[in-house]
């Protein structure tokens, strides 16, 4: 989801580590390193990396913005084919039909048709185009804050596992406890309360569950 | 530290309650919920509402939505021993209306819609786009968390359990 959208959903995350002090050739360097490479004529399902904001499509770090105000902004592209199951059965019945014509036999044994079916599946991803979904990154460089414009789970995961790949720290998700650790301002007898906190019951008479 | 995947489990709870206490204090003392947060002109439950029921060994949802919704559903649901697991909420920073869905388990905000900001016309107004947005979506963040923060501290000092749970259950009660 771009950040430019109308609407947008939000995912905040917590920088976890420090930046060399070339911050920006690191950055851009470890962007580029890790920039989404395109899929369409391999025989893969998926390919998940950087690319500039501005452009989406040409993942080319060399001449595009990264930092805007004191934030360096990216996305994160994720190009997917998925194989309908109805077409692969289709192609699969015409190889299994040819490999008997070919061979002369009446049956493939279930090793053979195990091959068979990848091979015609990685045959099918190559003529398939990859469809790309791209979703924004924000990082406040240096409030170590970091926004990422998508709530979908697959997206946070792979966001996860990338930053921390390419830029060699990781970040932490905010969500209720991790929030209130480090974002609530609480001093350290409260954070000892907030680890024993357990559900409450806010009907009358009500109490601790 | 624990584990992120188990603190996340562990804690919903601590979200939910606080999307409880959130249309709770709107609907109660919005005075003070509002206090102390920069140019927060206003803010409202907007048009959905979803509440989960886990209590009795059983798992109800309960969706509100609509422009125009009541909420009676939601507070028999409340009365049940529902909590709010999901909001929406619209809030007047300023002179601008903010619009977005929270949810509790995990505070994702989704559906933000800032105020509208112009088009952009050529590449050299993309820089100032993308700050003027990053601007706007500040506001909202900035917004649920120095709520989520009012709501975090009265949780875990000897308060809550003294007098705020017992005004959430007379708010309930005779609603």
């Amino acid at each position: 989801m771009s950040l430019l959208s109308s609407s947008v959903s939000i995912t905040r995350y917590r920088v976890t580590g420090r930046l060399p002090e070339a911050a920006l050739e690191y950055v851009r360097e470890n962007l580029q390193q890790n920039a989404v490479r395109d899929i369409d004529n391999d025989p893969v399902e998926q390919s998940v990396g950087w690319t500039p904001l501005e452009t989406p499509f040409q993942p080319d770090f060399e001449a595009a913005s990264i930092v805007y105000g004191t934030a360096f902004v990216f996305s994160l592209r994720m190009d997917k084919k998925t194989v309908p199951a109805k077409i692969l059965k289709k192609h699969l019945e015409a190889a299994v039909a040819g490999r008997l014509a070919k061979t002369e036999r009446n049956t493939l044994s279930r090793m053979e048709k195990a091959e068979l079916k990848e091979e015609v599946f990685r045959r099918l991803l190559v003529r398939l185009p990859a469809v790309p979904h791209v979703y924004d990154v924000v990082w406040h460089y240096e409030t170590e804050d970091l926004w990422f414009f998508s709530n979908l789970k697959a997206a946070n995961e792979a966001l996860e596992t990338l930053f921390t790949k390419s830029f060699k720290i990781s970040i932490v998700r905010m969500f209720p406890y991790t929030a209130a650790e480090h974002l609530c301002g609480l001093k350290s007898h409260e954070k000892d309360v907030l680890m024993k906190l357990s559900a409450t019951h806010m009907q009358e008479g009500g109490g601790h569950a | 530290m624990l584990d992120i995947s188990v603190a996340y489990n562990r804690y919903k709870f601590l979200g939910h309650e606080f999307l409880t206490w959130l249309w709770f204090m709107i609907d109660t003392d919005k005075e003070n919920l509002m206090e102390g947060i920069i140019d927060l002109a206003d803010i409202y439950v907007g048009s959905r509402v979803v509440l989960e029921n886990s209590s009795h060994n059983r798992d109800e949802t309960i969706t509100i939505k609509g422009d125009g919704a009541g909420f009676e559903e939601g507070v028999t649901a409340l009365k049940k021993g529902a909590k709010v697991t999901e909001i929406s909420l619209v809030a007047t920073i300023g002179d601008g209306e903010w619009r977005f869905h929270l949810k509790g388990e995990s505070l994702n905000i989704s559906s933000l819609k800032p105020p509208e900001t112009g088009r952009i016309e050529s590449p050299d107004e993309m820089e100032g786009a993308v700050l003027e947005k990053i601007f706007l979506c500040e506001k909202a963040l900035s917004l649920v968390y120095a709520l989520y923060g009012k709501f975090v501290r009265r949780r875990v000092s000897p308060d809550w359990q003294s007098k705020e749970t017992g005004r959430m259950a007379a708010w309930i009660a005779a609603a």
